[in-house]
């Protein structure tokens, strides 16, 4: 056999011609053609943007696509010197976890909620070793001291809901190596975790890698994780690779224009230089604090600080970026400001009215001013009403006539770049950047002042995320909507924002203009934060690093 | 656990006195003088005012709430208007068939409908799953006398295995007890085994799709084991959800299949009572239906953190 993996050795997993197409139907392929490698030791990044094919074509390494719904139809899938596609079901259940196993994108949902975590890793054990109780405890406890989990006796008995979403993914890493397996598949093991969580988590893989000799092959669609992790990179795209080539190459010099456009889309995490705004103050806010209590049975409530003495004001244009990890308290802001919670106390004016103290009919009227546009496109519009009804109803309620509000629901479908038909048609029908930009349309149509934006990018690919952020841009300098950007996305911030306020734990650590906050942090939560975003010393625009 | 079972315990106590109070109220409410039809029509005026009397009838209606409360808290229902014979003992004399028959419907549905459930998830789509939905389907809609009169026919009346009616206690041999218990069982069973089969299929199914579903697979679980380790104890939720409502349900299929089958239980005692218009009787039965429904949804919520250790109140 050819060792054609390089320095690798003889490579762990061979992906020859690979096409995976739907059990019924004759619908195109799924997955076409596509062949890759990965040695031992070696990490292969598969990036693209969803729909490209990259998870089905993990799942048929693994055997675990959905039954009666996709199958390999041709192609072969070497581990070692065995044909996967051939194999019988029972051999792929000895081989899961034990010569190759995964990791999965959400670790919130990847556990089985009613069973111990210990008990969940042991399985592994007793599945495939014949190693006693004791034994098996012991070698679960070890794991869970090597993924550097705090305390692994606790950890053990806890189940998934006490642990956090990083502990929970350290938790699967434990469950995929224990038996230290030739090959790892990483789904978008990162991509629901917070930036530093995710760092270290990138940091575990690549240390248990070392470790274990592991091949890794890692899907992704962050171009900045791959210019961290990647030896080898393969892109995607529906269904086919576009390109296979070691990093370096992919990153300064792609052969292929997909890849080109993939790559440069990337925002740059240092922020271009912005005219300072002196216009208008549409939303100010003043001393906000929320606190949440939670009730507890004979014992004194315990009160959580989601928000603390924050102030902030937004001008007309002004595009204001709020950016902090989960549970900063930054999407609590944006919904104390359109009026989803009730804040504890503090003052939120907009366009000079002040909220608080106004009465229910006055504050209906005022929050025609305020509209909010949010992180999912998929879930944000109802899916049994055409397009057009959600696209009228609030002004409709505000005692717009049906025709007017139909007009003007047209007039910003164009302004979203979405044909006056997309009016008459129900939102399955569009794609996940399309939704988002009816969900702006939407949230136009009342012509607010001010419009909260909490997420609205994140869901989105990159190319597509690049087009929603360059709307927004548009639309603040043709309808001066001043917009409260909510985002975890130091990229996405950078790029769009005029000012950042940076927050942790409820509080602004550090805000100002948005050179200032991201190109000089002072904070050392902020540099923190800038510290962990992946890909920071690549400058992906001009294909060098930084 | 232990606190949330106490909260549990202690919210359940406004709901009983809320439930007698309603109780109370609903009876007198109800057009009908009881002292009337105990009297019969010959009565004269004079003996129906004594009748009155000598029940409190004519006590004003807060006063006889008082009473019926105090009367409920120290274990005494009252009297039949009827046989002068104490409700509690009524109660006691005839809940031995009706608790052998729930509990009997209640065991004979978990160990059948549980494993159909199972199977059909397991299977979803095959053979065995349509057979189980057919059943399903065929034992919701036979009513419970079709189903106990068919029984009636081919166990007792052709093959001769089984007694047609009636009931023995157990105390008077354990084989006679069950021989009369099995049709009667299996007539109320089939309702019971279609709804919770199919709950439980569907719940089956639908944690079936979740993620850690993929991550048991990915460890090489076996199908069987995915099924009956990881699907069915996250499944648990809404099977004893139905469960507990089957229980409660049940009162009303009682109350056929001991006509049916000639049992001399409490829903025999139900009829009786409501024809007759024997009020203490009544109020007697309805409190003890009542507290034992408050009795099971507390069951049913303390299963519940025991299934799931994210279910905490």
């Amino acid at each position: 056999m050819i060792d054609d993996a390089g320095t690798y050795g003889s490579p762990v997993i061979r992906v020859r011609d690979l096409t995976v197409g739907l059990t019924h139907g004759d619908q195109k392929n799924v997955v076409e053609n596509v062949s890759f490698e990965v040695g031992p030791g070696e990490t292969l990044c598969v990036v693209g943007e969803s729909g490209s094919g990259k998870s089905v074509t993990a799942f048929s390494i693994m055997g675990l696509l959905q039954k009666n719904a996709l199958e390999p139809t041709s192609g072969e899938v070497f581990l070692g010197d065995e044909n996967l596609l051939q194999a019988r079901p029972e051999r792929m259940r000895q081989l899961r976890s034990a010569r190759m196993s995964m990791v999965f994108q959400e670790p919130m949902t990847a556990l089985n909620p009613v069973e111990k975590v210990g008990k969940q890793i042991e399985e592994v054990l007793l599945l495939h070793s014949k190693m006693g109780a004791a034994a098996r405890r012991q070698r679960t406890l070890e794991m869970l001291d090597t993924v550097h989990l705090p305390d692994p006796q606790r950890i053990y008995d806890s189940f998934p809901h006490q642990l956090s979403g990083g502990q929970r993914q350290r938790v699967v890493i434990c469950i995929a190596l224990i038996l230290e397996p030739d090959l790892l598949i990483a789904d978008e093991p990162t991509t629901a975790l917070d930036v530093t969580t995710q760092q270290q988590i990138l940091t575990l893989i690549r240390e248990m890698q070392e470790r274990q000799n592991t091949a890794v092959l890692f899907i992704t669609h962050d171009m900045g994780v791959v210019a961290d992790i990647a030896d080898r990179v393969v892109v995607m795209r529906d269904g086919n690779v576009v390109e296979v080539a070691d990093k370096e190459t992919i990153l300064r010099s792609p052969s292929h224009d997909y890849t080109r456009m993939l790559i440069s889309s990337v925002p740059s995490l240092v922020p271009e230089p912005r005219q300072p705004l002196h216009t208008e103050t549409v939303l100010s806010v003043a001393g906000l604090n929320k606190t949440f209590q939670k009730k507890r049975f004979l014992r004194s409530a315990s009160e959580i600080q989601a928000v603390a003495d924050l102030n902030l004001t937004l001008r007309q244009k002004e595009i204001l970026g709020v950016v902090g990890q989960s549970g900063s308290g930054k999407s609590t802001v944006a919904r104390c400001i359109v009026g989803l919670e009730e804040p504890t106390s503090g003052d939120i004016t907009i366009c000079g009215d002040r909220l608080q103290g106004a009465r229910s009919a006055e504050r209906r009227q005022m929050r025609r001013h305020i509209q909010m546009v949010f992180q999912d496109p998929y879930r944000s519009l109802n899916p049994r009403v055409k397009v057009g009804r959600s696209m009228v109803e609030g002004s409709t309620n505000f005692g717009t006539p049906h025709d007017a509000a139909m007009g003007r629901a047209e007039e910003l479908m164009e302004l979203v770049g979405l044909s006056t038909a997309a009016l008459d048609r129900y939102p399955h029908q569009f794609s996940g950047g399309q939704r988002q930009r009816i969900c702006i349309a939407r949230a136009l149509m009342l012509e607010p002042a001010v419009l909260v934006a909490d997420e609205a990018v994140s869901a989105l690919d990159v190319s597509v995320q690049e087009q929603v952020l360059e709307l927004l841009d548009e639309i603040r300098e043709r309808t001066g909507v001043g917009i409260l950007f909510i985002t975890h996305d130091l990229r996405v911030a950078a790029r769009i924002c005029d000012s950042i306020f940076v927050m942790n734990q409820g509080r602004i650590v550090e805000h100002g203009p948005a050179e200032h906050v991201l190109g000089r942090p002072e904070e050392e939560y902020t540099q923190k934060l800038f510290e962990a975003a992946p890909g920071r010393h690549w400058d992906f625009r001009n294909f060098c690093p930084v | 656990m232990l606190p949330y079972v106490l909260k549990r315990v202690l919210s359940a106590v406004p709901v009983m006195i809320i439930v007698a109070v309603v109780i109370f109220a609903l009876l007198r409410l109800t057009p009908g003088d009881p002292a009337a039809i105990l009297a019969g029509n010959d009565a004269t005026g004079e003996q129906l005012a004594q009748i009155r009397e000598s029940l409190g009838l004519d006590e004003p209606i807060l006063v006889q709430l008082a009473t019926w409360c105090k009367n409920i808290i120290s274990g005494d229902l009252g009297v039949s208007l009827l046989s002068g014979v104490p409700v509690t003992k009524m109660i006691a004399d005839r809940v031995g068939p009706t608790l052998a028959l729930a509990v009997g419907t209640i065991s004979v549905t978990i160990l059948v409908a549980i494993p159909m459930g199972i199977v059909a998830a397991g299977r979803l789509g095959g053979y065995l799953d349509r057979i189980v939905m057919a059943l399903s389907v065929l034992g919701f809609s036979v009513p419970i006398f079709v189903t106990g009169y068919v029984l009636i026919y081919f166990f007792s009346l052709k093959l001769g295995w089984l007694p047609v009616q009636g009931y023995r206690p157990p105390s008077e041999g354990l084989f006679p007890f069950l021989q009369r218990l099995v049709l009667p069982v299996l007539a109320l069973s089939g309702v019971y085994i279609a709804l919770v089969a199919r709950i439980t299929r569907s719940s089956i199914i639908e944690v079936l799709g979740e993620d850690y579903i993929r991550t048991a697979r990915a460890k090489g679980a076996t199908g069987r084991r995915i099924l009956l380790r990881h699907a069915l104890r996250n499944a648990a939720v809404p099977i004893v959800t139905i469960i507990g409502i089957g229980i409660a349900s049940l009162i009303t299929g009682v109350v056929v299949t001991e006509s049916v089958f000639n049992l001399p239980g409490l829903g025999r005692l139900v009829v009786e009572a409501v024809l007759a218009r024997d009020y203490p009787v009544i109020q007697g039965l309805i409190l003890l239906f009542s507290f034992t429904y408050i009795l099971i949804n507390l069951v049913v919520d303390i299963l519940y953190t025991v299934f799931d250790p994210r279910i905490r109140y």
